[in-house]
Parts: structure tokens; sequence; C-alpha cells
């Protein structure tokens, strides 16, 4: 199986990092998130519901939409914030954040298991200063624009309808959702991003496995 | 193609597409009010949420969505669109944008009905939910109040985008192949925002126009939001808001009902709540909208179904009740329009057809009228101070309202004029009369409203024992009544040492 990835890029101002990295993941995570299983004794399943709720941006002129789960939020934004603070604070500077879903296949002993990846979405972060506050207002509506266009790149590929993990058995659910949350039950997932300095072409990777 | 398909598929297939239109609109709509949506998620199914989705359902809009689709589905060249425009205080109307529930002829037979088709069904209203949120007509919905409003209608049948002007965009949220043929579903948006009203080239509301311009400014040319540069606007500025009158464009407070809360205010059960557990087992029957039982809300049900291809405009985050009630025969000759608009003449259905049905909450500090009540009976503070002239309440227009008093409250006598009239009923039908009834005010008993209360008991008759006709007695004559007083006193000893030992 071969692994889909798309690359997404945005250019922000150092503060609109955490609200465009947020607005990315919810919304890919929102189209990859469902309700909780609840298996029943014939073999077939019932699934909970998903809510969503509206944010705002602060320091954008932009909306989205997040599944309505304040743990998988919370997740997210430990996540980003990790992130933003790997980038450092007003400087200049170059990232990537990563949300990677993938299926556990058991191994035998001693053998771990292996996590297959299956999409990847890779946001390319260029962080810039800006001089004065009518250019921070000209970026913010920027930035509110371009995070609409990749809404529309992301919708675009998601609606292309490729492939997706088999709805599992009860006993194989952990190898392809997240059932970790009380709420929501995302497809298994995990958040990598590495920093690239424009003072050298030194590169730093975490690894931050959910 | 349709005899490929199981009749138990082609009924879930019928079903899904149903409430997919449905959940379709809600969202469109929803995402237009103007306000942030937020549903909870639920860990167990409720087995009314399609699509695994929490999507309240707005029982009006799903009402104009099953006016509009008339018992059809949307099928090959019978599309459901939901348009959304912009009017202006001043009347001035523009449409922004038309979103396409449309189906072609590529069949994907293969294709599972009962999972994969509805599992791409929720995918797809995830997607509109993202893209909503996206186009240029949510800002402006977001902003929506004095200046303008925004407005929804809901057809079924040839997608019109004529109304959107030159050069406008379109972005395709998603498809979904079934055996019967392929949904998609798209909007167009309108790129340029030119106003064009009665009088000319004439753009009212400078701050829709201020606005507007600097949010589509020119994208790159491979942006999806590119637009054509806007030519032509006349910006008007005005020093106060010239529309006081119209106040029913404000947006009210809209209340989505969700369940648990009162119902009661709009129809108490939808077949869009039917049973929507992943089993997918039997629906309950559907219900035509009942009209509330409860609430402070009228409800009307028109006799004969709407048929035909085309609805009325819905005002989007409006007091649905007060679209259907006739406007007050008032200055603005708008308010009638709307109103005609509004409430489906076009249905056939004349004033007098139309039923309303009514029933009043009782607020706090309410005396329920009919009771028979006096001082006497009544523990009341200041009691002792209240006029004796219960004559009074007779002509007090506080207690006996104008109407005959068959009614129970004057409101009831006003609705039941309202369903006899042909053009619109009386000026007083539009305007809500609550009976205020404030604080230490018994309309039946003391007949004063808050500020003859305040009048009456800010200057009380001073104590008796404050008095000068007390003060003026003299140390003497005191001195000389104590012995008369002592004797009195322990002659009753017995009395007063009794009462003493009920206080221990």
């Amino acid at each position: 199986m071969n692994c889909r990835s798309e690359v997404l890029e945005v250019s922000v101002e150092g503060r609109q990092v955490d609200e465009a990295m947020l607005a990315l993941l919810h919304t890919i995570l929102l189209h990859r998130s469902t309700g909780k299983f609840h298996y029943k004794k014939e073999g077939t399943y019932s699934i909970g519901t998903v809510g969503t709720q509206d944010i705002d941006c602060d320091y954008i002129d932009f909306s989205f939409v997040r599944v309505s789960s304040d743990e998988l939020d919370r997740v997210i934004r430990k996540a980003v914030g990790e992130f933003k603070d790997a980038m450092g604070n007003g400087t200049d500077g170059m990232g990537q954040i990563s949300l990677e879903f993938y299926q556990k296949k058991k191994s035998r002993w001693p053998f771990s298991d292996e996590c297959i990846p299956w999409e990847v979405w890779s946001i390319k972060v260029n962080v810039v200063n800006l001089a004065n506050e009518q250019e921070r207002q000209i970026c913010r509506e920027k930035v509110g624009e371009k995070l609409g266009e990749k809404v529309i790149n992301i919708v675009e590929v998601i609606n292309q309808h490729e492939y997706l993990p088999k709805m599992p058995t009860q006993s194989e659910v952990d190898n392809v959702f997240d059932t970790s949350l009380k709420d929501v039950q995302p497809y298994l997932y995990k958040i990598t991003f590495q920093i690239t300095d424009t003072l050298g072409t030194s590169k730093t990777t975490w690894f931050c496995a959910y | 193609m349709d005899s490929d398909l199981s009749p138990q598929d082609k009924k879930d297939l019928d079903k899904f597409i149903k409430f997919f239109a449905l959940k379709t609109v809600q969202v469109i709509v929803q995402a237009r009010l103007g306000e942030k949506v937020c549903t909870r998620s639920l860990s167990s199914p409720t087995g009314s949420d399609w699509f695994n989705l929490a999507i309240k359902d707005i029982p009006e809009v799903t009402h104009e969505s099953k006016k509009a689709l008339a018992g059809q589905l949307p099928g090959i060249e019978r599309s459901m669109c939901v348009e959304i425009s912009l009017k202006t205080s001043e009347g001035d109307s523009m449409e922004l944008e038309t979103w396409c529930l449309e189906m072609n002829e590529k069949c994907d037979k293969d294709i599972k009905v009962s999972y994969t088709v509805y599992n791409r069904m929720s995918l797809l209203l995830k997607s509109l939910l993202a893209i909503t949120r996206v186009t240029p007509a949510y800002k402006l919905s977001r902003k929506q109040g004095h200046d303008y409003v925004i407005l929804y209608r809901i057809y079924f049948g040839e997608v019109q985008l004529t109304g959107l002007g030159e050069a406008f965009q379109t972005v395709r949220v998603g498809v979904v192949g079934t055996p019967i043929g392929t949904i998609t579903l798209s909007c167009a948006y309108r790129t340029n925002l030119a106003f064009m009203s009665t009088s000319g080239l004439k753009c009212t509301a400078c701050k829709i126009c201020h606005y507007m311009f600097s949010h589509f400014l020119p994208y790159p040319p491979y942006s999806p939001l590119r637009t054509a540069p806007i030519m032509g606007i006349i910006i008007d500025h005005f020093v106060e808001r010239p529309f006081g009158n119209v106040g029913h464009m404000h947006p009210c407070n809209y209340r989505l009902v969700t369940p648990g809360e009162d119902e009661g205010a709009y129809n108490g059960v939808e077949d869009s709540q039917e049973v929507c557990t992943t089993s997918f087992s039997t629906s309950p029957p559907s219900q035509m909208g009942v009209p509330g039982k409860e609430g402070g809300v009228p409800q009307q049900v028109p006799v004969q179904p709407c048929h035909g291809a085309q609805a009325e405009h819905r005002r989007v985050s409006s007091c649905p009740p007060a679209d259907h009630v006739p406007a007050t025969p008032s200055s603005s000759g708008e308010d009638a329009e709307t109103s005609s608009r509004s409430v489906g003449v076009k249905s056939g259905s004349p004033w007098g057809v139309l039923e309303t049905t009514f029933t009043r909450k009782v607020g706090a500090f309410v005396n329920k009228p009919g009771t028979q009540v006096t001082t006497a009976s009544l523990d009341l503070p200041f009691a002792a101070f209240a006029p004796r002239a219960y004559d009074l309440e007779e002509n007090d227009p506080m207690v006996q309202p104008p109407e005959s008093s068959a009614t129970s409250s004057p409101l009831q006598g006003s609705l039941h004029s309202q369903g006899s009239g042909e053009s619109g009923g009386p000026a007083q039908d539009d305007f809500v009369m609550v009976d205020f009834k404030p604080a230490f005010s018994k309309d039946d008993l003391l007949p004063m409203d808050l500020g003859t209360f305040y009048r009456e008991f800010q200057n009380p008759p001073q104590l008796t024992s404050l008095t000068i006709d007390v003060s003026s007695q003299s140390m003497a004559e005191d001195l000389d009544s104590l012995p008369e007083k002592l004797a009195v006193y322990e002659k009753n000893i017995d009395e007063f040492d009794a009462f003493v030992d009920t206080l221990q």
C-alpha cells in the first residue's frame, strides 16, 4: 500500500503560527474522526455522534470548524505549542509539522508492532517578521484567505475517496483508531515536526507520538 | 439502473439522499445565521443523529426544505439549491452564493449503500461544514445586523446562477457515488459586489462596501478564490442611521431547540429525527408539522401544502414566527412587501384559512386573573395601607382588558383577529402585548403600577409613638400614673410569669 502524502504551505507571522496550525490540523482531523464505536454481540456496531464547533482566530481573519472534543483539542494544542516553541518566538524561520495517519500491524514477540502510515499531511510554515501595524493588518487578511484556500485543498483531497482502513472488528479497533478519547475516535495519528533555522542548515526533528 | 438495487437498498438509498439533502440545507443556513455553531459530541449514539453528526434541525428550515422538495428527491436534472442573498435596510438585495446539490448519471453499482454511501455522505457533510466557513458570505453573515441581513431561499429544479453576476467562482465541496448516480455538492459565489439599486449605481450601507471591497482583493492566478476587480461602487456615507423604523430587520436571538429543552415552541417531532442507527432500523412514520402547544410563540399551519419549484425567501437568523406575521401597515412600504412574500400567499392559502395556535406562558409575578381575592384574605405587606376602592378595578385597563372577557388574555384575542383578516389585520397584531406585572403589584387588588406604588409609600405616616401628642405629656403626669400601672401589673403577675415561661 502506498502512503498518500499531501503538502500544504503557509507563510505567517510569529503570533499566527498557533492558530494557523490549529485551523489546518483540526480541519483534517474533523474529516478523520468518527464517533465512538460500540460493538454489539451479534457482530454489528453502532457509532456515536460527532459534534462540531466554530472557532474564531484572534490574530487571523479566519474561522474554522473543529470536532467538539476538548481532549482532542488539548492534544493538538500541546503539539502545536511545542512546534511553536521550537520555531522560536518572533524570529524568522521555517518549519514543518506533519500529521500522519497510520495503522498498527501486530507483530510477534520480540518484534514491536509495526506502524504503517496510510496518509501524511505536511504543513510547511514560513514565519515572517513584520515591521508595522499596517503590514500586520494586511497579513491578518491575507493569511485568512490563504488558510481558506488550504481548507479547500484539504477538502478536495479527502473527497477523492482514496484509501481508508477497513472498519475493524472489536479486537482490532485499537490498530486503526485512537480509542483513548472519551467522546470521539480519530484514526490513529501522530504529529511530528522539524525546524529549519535560516541561520544555518541544521535540522532538528522531534517526534510526538499520540 | 434502479433494477440492480435490492428493494431494501433502494429504500435505504432514498432515505439517505432525503436526509442528506435536509442536513445539507441545515448546515448551510445555520452557517449564515451570524452566530457560532456548537454541538456536543456524544459517545453513545442517540439514534436521531443522521450521519453520526450532531447537526441540529431548525424546524422552519426543515419545513422550507420539505416544501421545496415537495415529496421529490434530488436527482438527475432535479437539483436542490440554497441561495444566500444579502438585503440592506434600504431594500437593495444581492445574491451572494448558491449551493447546489446535484446528481449526474455516473453510477457506481458496486458501492455498498448501507455502509460506504452513508459514510461518504457523512464525510461530505463535514466538508460542507468546513467550506461554509471559508466562502466570503460567512464573514458577511457574521457581521449582519443593523445595516443588512442575510436571507436564504431553497428551490428545486434547474440551477440559477445568473443572479451572481459575472465572473462568479465555483468551489466543489465533494462527491458521493451511488448506484443511481453521483451526488455532487458545490457552491458558486459572487465576486463582483457592485450594487445595482433601483436608483442606479448607488451603494448603500458603506460599511458593507468597505468590508467587501477589502475582502475581494485580487488573488494570485492559481488561487481558487481569485476574483475580478471591483469597479463602479459609489459609497454613501450616513451620519446617522437612516432606517430607524425598520426594527424588524434586526436579527432576533434565535434559539435552537436541542433535545431536552422546551421544544414546544416549534414542531414537537420532525421526521428528520427518525432513528438512524448504523443498523438502519425502520424509522417512525413521518409527521407533518404540528403547531406547538406550549411556549409563547405562535405557529401557522397552512391548510394547503405549497407545491412548485420555488419557495419564498426566508430571513436567516430571524424570529421565524415574525416572518409569518403580517406586517404592521406602517410608513415603510417594504414591511408589507416582506410580509406578503414571507407569508407564502403564492401557496394559494388565503389568510382566513391559516390557523394559529398560541399558548401564553405565565411569567413571574403574574397573578392569574379570574380569582376573587380581598385584602383580608391575602397576607400582603403594607396591606393596611391598601386603598379599599375595589370598584376601581372595573375601570382599570390593566385588570380588565379592552377585549371581550371570553379570551383569557389580550394577546390571544389579538391573534384570533389576525387569523381572520385577509391582508394583514389590525395594527396591534404586530406587537406582542405583555401584561407588565412588576413586583409588589397585584392588579386585582391594588390597582397601581410601580410608580404609583412608590409615590404612595414614599411618605408613610409617622409612628404614633413618635407623634407630638405623646411627647407633650409631662413627666409629672407619668409619675402619677405609675402606681396605678404597677397595681395592674401585680394583679396580672401570674399571666406575665406564664408568658416568660413560654419564652424559655
